[in-house]
């Protein structure tokens, strides 16, 4: 079993990847074993969670074919677009309008004998924990902030400290132009997505009134005819900027703005640009990006070599420049930071009851504490309206709102970020 | 991987679960019931169990909107504080900042907003609007001229817009505190 023996292998396939895997080198960890433990590991145990199958995603999924992955499933909930076929290189022109997941798998099996691609067309959103758990590792490629910190949160959630196997290392690569960064996250460990959100660089906005009396630039008339005049005109009806229509809409009412105060560069790509907020995607900035990510998996998969501590940024706009430094934990994190607690009390407690004993404790120190399940109010100490409408639960029972073994978020003023609660009855 | 699985157990002062709340609502939370909120402000939530829209009534007890009762809807999506909060005036006002479908412009709303600026900011923004109108960054160009050339003449725009008069045109909504 040393991952040499299905009727696929051939011989010297491995050549290059086994000088690491065949012996330890000067960095090596102590726990690294060299030569078929790990190789069976890698090959026929690892399985692997690529998200995204679009500009890094095709990246990867060959990067971690190539290197030895065997069981790679891979999620995407877009479909392959004309425009995406210059950089997303498993695609062809007869896929166009085809999902990205399932053309990426097909091509990759295709091409790369013994591996097996497992292709997800839909969200990541769809799946749950029990999903997740049967990964060793979740590489991200994916171009949107609230589907990484999903993938964070959910991560993170599912650490459970008696189950070492629940933690699963993220390794999110990210691009924008000529710009990227790769990471490692460790959930729990280390400092996680939602650690770092005040880091992201913010969308360019303009100034609101800018947009209304003085443009000056193109992208000024595309955000007055996105911003107000869609509203205006069309009141409730949603802008969806993947419609043509909407984008047409937008086009000539922006040009005709432009005309008026002599601008000139509104185009239907650039419109469509600002509203989408599309920055031109460079596939050797994605290469170097995701060949980063996947070296990462493949030292964490094997601890052939130590791994990125934790965050690399690359920064192509002017020459070559990298940097890598440690991103700390964030103890106010409302993914990873805060406290959590377990605390056992009797079916009989009253909301009132449990809060006073919070406030009580010494080892908290908190004040006025509010508190909610995943899906409800409990008790709301402000603001008054809502104060009101949660105050006849104090006088309800605890286990009349939270199951057994459930759990409840606590914030208060005096927390640094939140207190996350399981409460079993006795 | 046996390495990374072994150092969760010298961790365990790590360790946590924690609860399926998205981190937008817990943010949330933590903003709501941790508002300050002076006299001159109300919120409003129609369904008390959605967190993420409401209204805010701003009843200025000082200068120039002093009698007046303002609306605005505040709606959060879940990529909050990552995108700050969607906030329209619901009435049809007389002020430089705002124009007559509602939109504000507030720097910290649009292209000034972090992550770490919360509801309490954005509200506290709002209030300021109606203490120093600001005649520079107009989103109402005639309310926004008169101010600046008529103060006086202003003033009295100001006093009858809040009463549902019309001006140059418009007719504004009568917003006086009850």
């Amino acid at each position: 079993m040393n991952g040499n023996s299905s009727p696929h292998e051939w011989h010297g396939r491995y050549y290059h990847v086994d000088q690491i895997l065949d012996r330890p080198g000067p960095r090596t960890d102590p726990s690294f074993s060299a030569g078929d433990v790990v190789k069976d590991f890698l090959r026929n145990q690892c399985k692997i969670l690529v998200i995204g199958a679009g500009g890094l995603g095709c990246e990867i999924l060959a990067n971690l074919a190539l290197s030895g992955f065997k069981d790679i499933h891979v999620i995407d909930m877009d479909t392959i677009d004309i425009s995406n076929l210059n950089r997303q290189f498993l695609f062809r022109p007869k896929d166009v309008g085809k999902p990205k997941a399932t053309c990426a798998a097909e091509f990759v099996m295709d091409r790369v004998p013994g591996v097996k691609v497992t292709p997800y067309y839909g969200k990541i959103q769809d799946k749950d924990d029990d999903y997740y758990m049967q990964f060793n590792l979740v590489i991200c490629g994916l171009d949107s902030v609230e589907a990484r910190r999903w993938i964070n949160a959910t991560l993170v959630n599912l650490v459970d400290p008696d189950i070492p196997e629940s933690l699963k290392p993220l390794i999110d690569g990210g691009t924008e132009g000529f710009k990227g960064q790769a990471r490692v996250i460790l959930p729990t460990v280390s400092s996680c997505y939602e650690c770092s959100l005040d880091m992201l660089n913010k969308q360019t906005a303009f100034p609101i009134c800018t947009i209304a009396n003085t443009p000056r630039l193109p992208e000024h008339c595309i955000e007055w005819a996105s911003v107000l005049e869609w509203p205006r005109v069309m009141k409730d009806k949603k802008l969806d900027t993947d419609d043509p229509e909407h984008i047409s809409w937008l086009y000539n009412t922006a040009s005709k703005r432009a005309r008026e105060f002599n601008i000139e560069g509104v185009t239907w790509s650039l419109t469509q640009g600002v509203v989408k907020n599309i920055i031109p995607a460079i596939a050797s900035t994605n290469a170097i990006i995701a060949a980063s990510c996947c070296n990462e998996a493949f030292k964490i998969a094997t601890s052939s070599a130590a791994y990125l501590n934790n965050y690399f940024m690359l920064i192509g706009t002017e020459g070559v420049y990298s940097y890598t430094f440690e991103h700390e934990k964030r103890d106010d994190c409302p993914v990873c930071g805060g406290q959590t607690m377990d605390i056992s009390i009797s079916r009989d407690w009253t909301v009132d009851r449990l809060i006073e004993m919070l406030v009580e404790r010494q080892d908290i120190q908190i004040k006025k504490p509010s508190l909610s399940t995943p899906t409800k109010s409990i008790y709301f100490q402000a603001p008054p309206q809502l104060e009101e409408a949660t105050r006849p639960n104090l006088e309800k029972k605890v286990s009349e709102l939270v199951e057994d073994g459930g759990e409840m978020t606590v914030t208060a003023s005096s927390l640094p970020f939140n207190l996350s609660l399981r409460v079993t009855y006795t | 991987m046996i390495k990374i699985w072994s150092m969760k157990k010298n961790e365990d002062a790590a360790s946590k679960r924690k609860p399926k709340t998205s981190a937008a609502q817990i943010r949330v939370q933590k903003d709501l019931t941790e508002l300050e909120m002076p006299a001159t402000m109300k919120t409003h939530f129609p369904d008390p169990a959605d967190l993420l829209n409401f209204t805010l009534t701003i009843t200025p007890d000082e200068g120039m909107y002093k009698g007046g009762a303002f609306k605005f809807s505040f709606a959060i999506n879940t990529n909050y504080p990552h995108e700050p909060p969607k906030i329209k005036c619901t009435q049809t006002i007389y002020h430089p900042n705002i124009d007559l479908e509602g939109n504000v412009c507030l720097n910290i709303l649009r292209e000034d907003w972090k992550p770490v600026l919360n509801l309490n900011s954005v509200m506290v923004g709002l209030q300021y609007l109606f203490l120093e109108p600001n005649a520079d960054d107009p989103l109402n160009k005639e309310a926004a001229e008169e101010l600046r050339k008529n103060r006086e003449q202003f003033l009295v725009n100001v006093r009858n817009s809040m009463r549902g008069a019309y001006i140059k045109g418009v007719q504004y909504d009568n917003v006086q505190a009850e």
